[in-house]
């Protein structure tokens, strides 16, 4: 696994001194140096029906250095290119912010700044993911941990055994990183994975010991799941067979999280291959189950403008052409309503834990 | 402080004691307003003996009094109270109204009434004004510091025609009197108050009376007065009447012992000062200041401007009141002869005309023209299309000398004034003049090294995240004048202030907040001369907002906007070119260095290095972009200092040196010709200072004065012309259109040059720039246009505008009113179809 490891990171870092051979080859040809770069939008992004998610198109824009409106962003990737090699042969990870801080300087001669915030290298490091065909992963780049995980499952971390099932109320907290190299699943005996969009439900869940009566893994990414979460419920479901269960609001939001759980997000379509879950299935709350459940009308909330119009765009996107789907948000649509799990407790505070769910997975009601 | 005030009163001489005690009974006796009575009153009032009846031939007494008050006095008792109130007892309780609100304000107050006299009195004499204000701390033997001081002394001294001896006393000392009031003649002082009300407000602080010297020749001999007000009569009472020996030749010195305090700063006297010098650089003022330093300003213009004619009131301009006192007071013994005799612009054969539509005899008795008759001859006034009032009795400060006053007092890259032609409010004439000063530093005292540092610029510490350059979200500061007094309080209030707050200033490449001030290192200069300045109070701090008055200044301060827009523009050309190259110059060495770390330090760097310099060269056009930017002085391609002309592409660059300021304003005076025998001389001042560089200079810069000098024999050959334009819109501003309608072929041919070179600059630009990769082109023009925005339409304008300067100026006169009216309804809308329609 070690030796893996190490020539991934070989992989990646020849793949970073190219890009100095680029300028160096140009240079030498009087020519312009330039990357091209797969642009990262709505508009070069399609959706595969066969495999259930979304691609990257073939579009790229070129980077090229003799132009004034592209000169300081080259000069930016150079400058990152040359931190994340660093990182490679130092063999350490680091987050955002660090690369930020230590790229950035005043130029000589002059008082202006390699990089003004945080907001300019961010996307450069995605882009060099992108153009670089590599994960952030093996560009030693990390998130915060950004969720929770709890149940019958065995994880090897850094050489320690952390078994979910033995860590409390609190669980296990995903890192960004969960590759085989970093995280190895040691051993699995749930029957599926259960992914809540909100920490606090979870924490229901997991106060409840959901996961023990029903044999599952909970798992959270408190709100838009991170990179981490996503890829361990990938994991899950591809190396242990687990279907995945997603557990989201009644608002466009939720649907909207369910659908990059599934089938892969815009800006990252690049990772879809890696990170998405066709066969994930939508659990809750589904716009049916306030009347369903007789919840109250008045536990709902009106929804304001930006939400409709939101609602609106996902009736248009090619994964949503579904007909129980276009059914389900003109459902919330014509309601005029949108619900969050936590209005559940208006009936009990432990009705989604002992009836809501118990319900939905007997009777399969879920959404494909 | 307060109660420090209060003791220095009570130390002063007792004969302000004796005036005040006088003075106290009588106070009582004006009614406070309800609520507001003192304490002590009520309780006098209670002890009135009959409840109040209501006599129906008591004189009507002020409402107030009775009104709320169920028990009171008796009409006959009220009547006893009630008397004449004298202006200077009014005044008293009152100063406020003129300008002595706080001890502060009020020490600006005193300087700023005896030098606007001071000055006044020159500029009628014919004399070029020399003025010495003298500021002391006064005080009974040790005197404190000036921040700590209350007592100053002010002295202001000139060298004006001096006053008469008989005519000393009530000229200082008896409130509204004076020589400007009854007259329509442009001047700083209108109301006859201003010196007297200085020299009360002294009497009542300090109880020093306001000590004048003054003599009319070296012949005559000069005298000495000390005088007060009887608050109470609003007469004079001389203290000390003698002959002294004075060393001076002719003038009028006033000494002022007032209450006040001494602040630096905003609406300090030195900013008085400094403004005065701006607006009158005719004007040698020294000013010997608290400290006890002797600063001045120097005359840098060495003639005095023309001296304004009286006029009579234009009919327009006055009330039926007005008029009913005017019919009583005339000296003409028929109506027609009144009407001819006593307004302008009234013709015998109009007045008679006047008459027949009133329906009133022509042959009538003034004095017998009463009631509905004379309404109606009002309101036949009124309806009558009768010229506008003649404007020689205005003495506009004129371009060239606010440019000097401008340049020699604010440091910064760019000048520009405009003066407008003259325009009527309810029948006063009035000229409306703008200028605007624009550099990176409009230095504070306005006289600090000649060289404005850009290098400063680079030695400053690099920025951190978050921080911006703070000259960049500074507000402009407004500099306002009226009949050249500097306005320096209730800026806001200002009907200036609101046109350049109006004014989209964004169009020009400034930034803007909604609804304020504009933001950069800028100073926006507004002047308005009228024969009678509507202020908004007595105390003469704003102008009122009248909408022909707004819509002057909103011109004026458009066409400054566009001139600065040409210059932002052009400089923002030139330096995105050096920018260019200098951004891949420093890029390299960061690229370069990168690339050496990514191969672990074993690249030929240096080799590298030249080989990407070589291409960025070959990218940025090359040799010709270097004779572009490397010929110049200062890093960023640009001389310090560059004034641009009216014309706006022509400009005359020259250095921010101390070169002698008449060169500068060159061609935009010449162009307006107002002073017409000047125009060829100014045309080869603009030419001159760009000769010597010529072997060097571009060819932009070849191409334009090519296209100069071809206009300047236009000009000259226009001369007899245009004098002849310029006086007839002189007479008739209104109808000057049809003037420069004649004038229009002869000018197109120069500006057919002026284009052709515009268009070659321009071309040279676009291939320059298309040698770059597209997008990035696209990119970099987008950037650049960004700040001209809506504005497409100045620039596009400007080439043409030497043969359409008139025309445009109705057009745009038209667009004004278009845009209010549109602003009104679709603020948004209205702007982005603007350019459409001009162009």
């Amino acid at each position: 696994m070690a030796r893996a490891k190490r020539k991934a990171a070989g992989n990646v870092e020849a793949k970073l001194v190219g890009m100095a051979d680029v300028v160096i080859d140009a240079a030498q040809r009087s020519r312009d140096p330039a990357f091209a770069i797969p642009i990262r939008a709505l508009s070069n992004v399609s959706f595969n029906q066969r495999k259930g998610m979304i691609e990257m198109g073939s579009r790229k824009q070129e980077r090229s250095f003799f132009n004034v409106g592209m000169a300081k962003k080259f000069m930016q990737t150079m400058l990152v290119a040359d931190a994340l090699s660093e990182l490679q042969r130092a063999n350490l990870t680091t987050s955002l912010r660090e690369i930020y801080y230590r790229t950035k300087h005043t130029i000589k001669n002059s008082q202006e700044n390699t990089f003004d915030t945080q907001d300019e290298s961010d996307p450069i490091i995605e882009d060099l993911e992108v153009s670089l065909a590599v994960l952030r992963e093996e560009l030693h780049m990390r998130a915060e941990n950004g969720g929770s995980v709890v149940g019958p499952l065995v994880l090897g971390d850094d050489g320690d055994r952390v078994d979910c099932a033995r860590l409390g109320k609190g669980g296990y907290s995903v890192p960004s990183i969960v590759e085989p190299e970093y995280v190895e699943i040691q051993k699995c005996t749930a029957d599926f994975v259960l992914l809540v969009e909100k920490g606090t439900q979870w924490n229901r869940l997991s106060e409840d010991k959901f996961w023990k009566k029903y044999n599952c893994v909970l798992l959270t990414g408190n709100g838009q799941p991170p990179r981490g979460v996503r890829r361990l419920a990938r994991r899950l479901h591809e190396e242990k067979k687990l279907p995945v269960y997603v557990l989201v609001d009644n608002d466009p939001w939720g649907y909207y999280i369910y659908s990059v759980v599934k089938q892969g997000s815009i800006n990252l379509a690049f990772e879809s291959e890696r990170m998405a879950i066709p066969k994930a299935k939508f659990i809750g709350l589904s716009s049916a189950d306030p009347e369903r459940f007789a919840l109250p009308r008045n536990v709902g909330i009106k929804l304001n403008d930006k939400d409709i119009s939101r609602a609106k765009e996902l009736l248009n996107y090619k994964w949503f052409q579904k007909k129980p789907w276009q059914e389900e948000i003109k459902r919330m649509l014509s309601s005029g309503l949108k619900y969050e799990l936590d209005a559940l407790a208006n009936k009990d505070f432990q009705y989604l834990t002992k009836k809501y769910l118990p319900g939905k997975l007997k009777d399969q009601d879920w959404l494909d | 402080m307060r109660k420090a005030t209060a003791r220095a009163r009570e130390k002063a001489q007792p004969e302000v004691k004796a005036t005040k005690a006088a003075a106290r009974p009588a106070r009582l006796r004006i009614a406070p307003p309800p609520g507001k009575r003192p304490a002590g009153e009520p309780a006098r009032l209670r002890i009135a003996p009959k409840p109040p009846e209501k006599q129906p031939d008591a004189e009507p007494a002020p409402p107030k009094r009775v009104a709320k008050r169920p028990k009171g006095v008796t009409a006959e008792e009220m009547g006893a109270r009630q008397r004449e109130i004298s202006v200077s007892e009014f005044f008293t309780k009152n100063r406020h109204l003129l300008g002595f609100d706080s001890p502060r304000k009020a020490l600006l107050t005193c300087v700023k009434e005896a030098v606007d006299n001071a000055l006044d009195a020159c500029e009628e004499g014919g004399i070029l004004p020399d003025v010495e204000v003298k500021l002391e701390v006064a005080g009974n033997g040790d005197a404190p510091p000036p921040s700590q001081a209350t007592r100053f002394r002010i002295t202001v001294t000139d060298n004006g025609p001096g006053i008469v001896r008989q005519q000393i006393p009530r000229i200082f000392a008896k409130l509204l009197y004076g020589s400007k009031f009854h007259r329509l003649r442009m001047s700083r002082g209108q109301q006859g108050i201003g010196i007297s009300a200085a020299g009360m407000y002294a009497q009542l602080t300090t109880g020093k009376p306001v000590q004048i010297i003054s003599r009319t020749g070296s012949r005559a001999a000069a005298h000495y007065f000390e005088v007060q007000i009887d608050t109470k009569k609003n007469e004079p009472l001389v203290h000390e009447s003698k002959k002294i020996d004075w060393d001076r030749e002719r003038g009028t010195q006033v000494t002022l012992e007032v209450e006040g305090r001494y602040q630096k700063g905003r609406a300090s006297v030195d900013e008085y000062l400094e403004q005065i010098s701006i607006a009158n650089p005719h004007v040698k003022l020294t000013y010997d200041t608290v400290e006890g330093e002797t600063t001045g300003f120097d005359r840098t213009v060495e003639e005095l401007p023309p001296p304004p004619k009286e006029i009579k009131p234009h009919p327009y301009g006055i009330e039926l009141g007005m008029l009913l006192k005017m019919l009583h007071d005339t000296g003409s013994h028929t109506l027609a002869g009144f009407l001819a005799g006593d307004f302008c612009r009234v013709s015998p054969e109009l007045a008679r005309v006047i008459c027949k539509n009133a329906g009133v005899s022509a042959h009538a008795r003034p004095r017998e023209v009463t009631g509905e008759v004379a309404e109606s001859v009002y309101k036949t006034l009124q309806a009558t299309k009768i010229m506008a009032p003649p404007t020689n009795c205005l003495s506009p400060i004129g371009g060239k000398a606010i440019l000097s006053g401008l340049y020699h007092q604010i440091k910064g890259e760019f000048y520009t004034a405009v003066s407008r032609p003259p325009a009527v409010y309810r029948g006063n004439p009035f000229v409306i003049e703008a200028g605007l000063a624009f550099g990176s530093r409009p230095a504070q005292d306005g006289r600090t090294e000649d060289k404005p540092k850009p290098k400063a610029k680079e030695e400053a510490l690099p920025l951190a995240e978050g921080e911006t350059d703070e000259a960049e979200s500074e507000l402009a500061r407004v500099i306002r004048y009226a009949n050249r007094v500097p306005l320096l309080f209730q800026q806001t209030a200002c009907a200036t202030y609101k046109a350049v707050v109006d004014t989209t200033w964004r169009n020009y490449g400034i930034s803007q907040s909604r609804g304020a001030l504009p933001q950069g290192p800028m100073v926006i200069f507004v002047h308005m001369a009228s024969v009678w300045v509507p202020f908004t109070s007595e105390s003469k701090e704003a102008i009122a907002d009248y909408d022909e008055i707004r819509k002057e200044i909103t011109l004026a301060l458009r066409e400054c906007g566009r001139r600065l827009g040409v210059f932002l523009r052009r400089r923002g050309r030139a330096q995105s070119e050096f920018r260019r190259r200098n951004i891949f110059e420093l890029y390299i060495e960061e690229v370069v260095d990168a690339c050496n770390r990514l191969k672990g330090g074993k690249l030929p760097a240096e080799k590298i290095k030249a080989q990407l310099q070589k291409i960025a060269k070959s990218k940025t056009g090359g040799a010709k972009t270097d004779e572009l930017l490397g010929k110049r002085s200062g890093p960023e391609g640009l001389p310090d200092s560059i004034i641009v002309t009216e014309e706006g592409v022509e400009g005359a660059i020259e250095p921010a040196a101390p070169a002698e300021p008449e060169k500068a304003p060159s061609a935009a005076k010449a162009r307006k010709a107002r002073v017409v025998e000047e125009a060829p001389e100014e045309e080869e001042a603009a030419a001159e200072p760009k000769k010597p560089r010529k072997g060097k200079a571009t060819k932009k810069a070849r191409a334009a004065e090519e296209a100069e000098e071809e206009e300047a024999p236009a000009i000259e050959a226009e001369k007899p012309r245009k004098g002849r334009a310029t006086r007839a819109a002189e007479e008739a501003p209104e109808e000057e259109a049809p003037a420069p309608e004649a004038k229009a072929p002869r000018k197109g041919r120069a500006s057919k040059k002026t284009r052709a070179a515009e268009e070659a600059q321009l071309e040279m630009e676009l291939a320059a720039e298309a040698k770059a990769p597209r997008k990035g082109r696209t990119k970099a023009r987008a950037a650049e246009q960004a700040p001209a925005e809506e504005a497409p339409a100045p620039e596009a304008k400007a080439p043409r505008k030497g043969r359409a300067t008139r025309k445009a100026r109705a057009a745009e006169e038209a667009q004004v009113e278009m845009e209010l009216a549109a602003a009104a309804k679709k603020p948004r809308k209205a702007r982005t179809t603007r350019p459409k329609k001009k162009g």
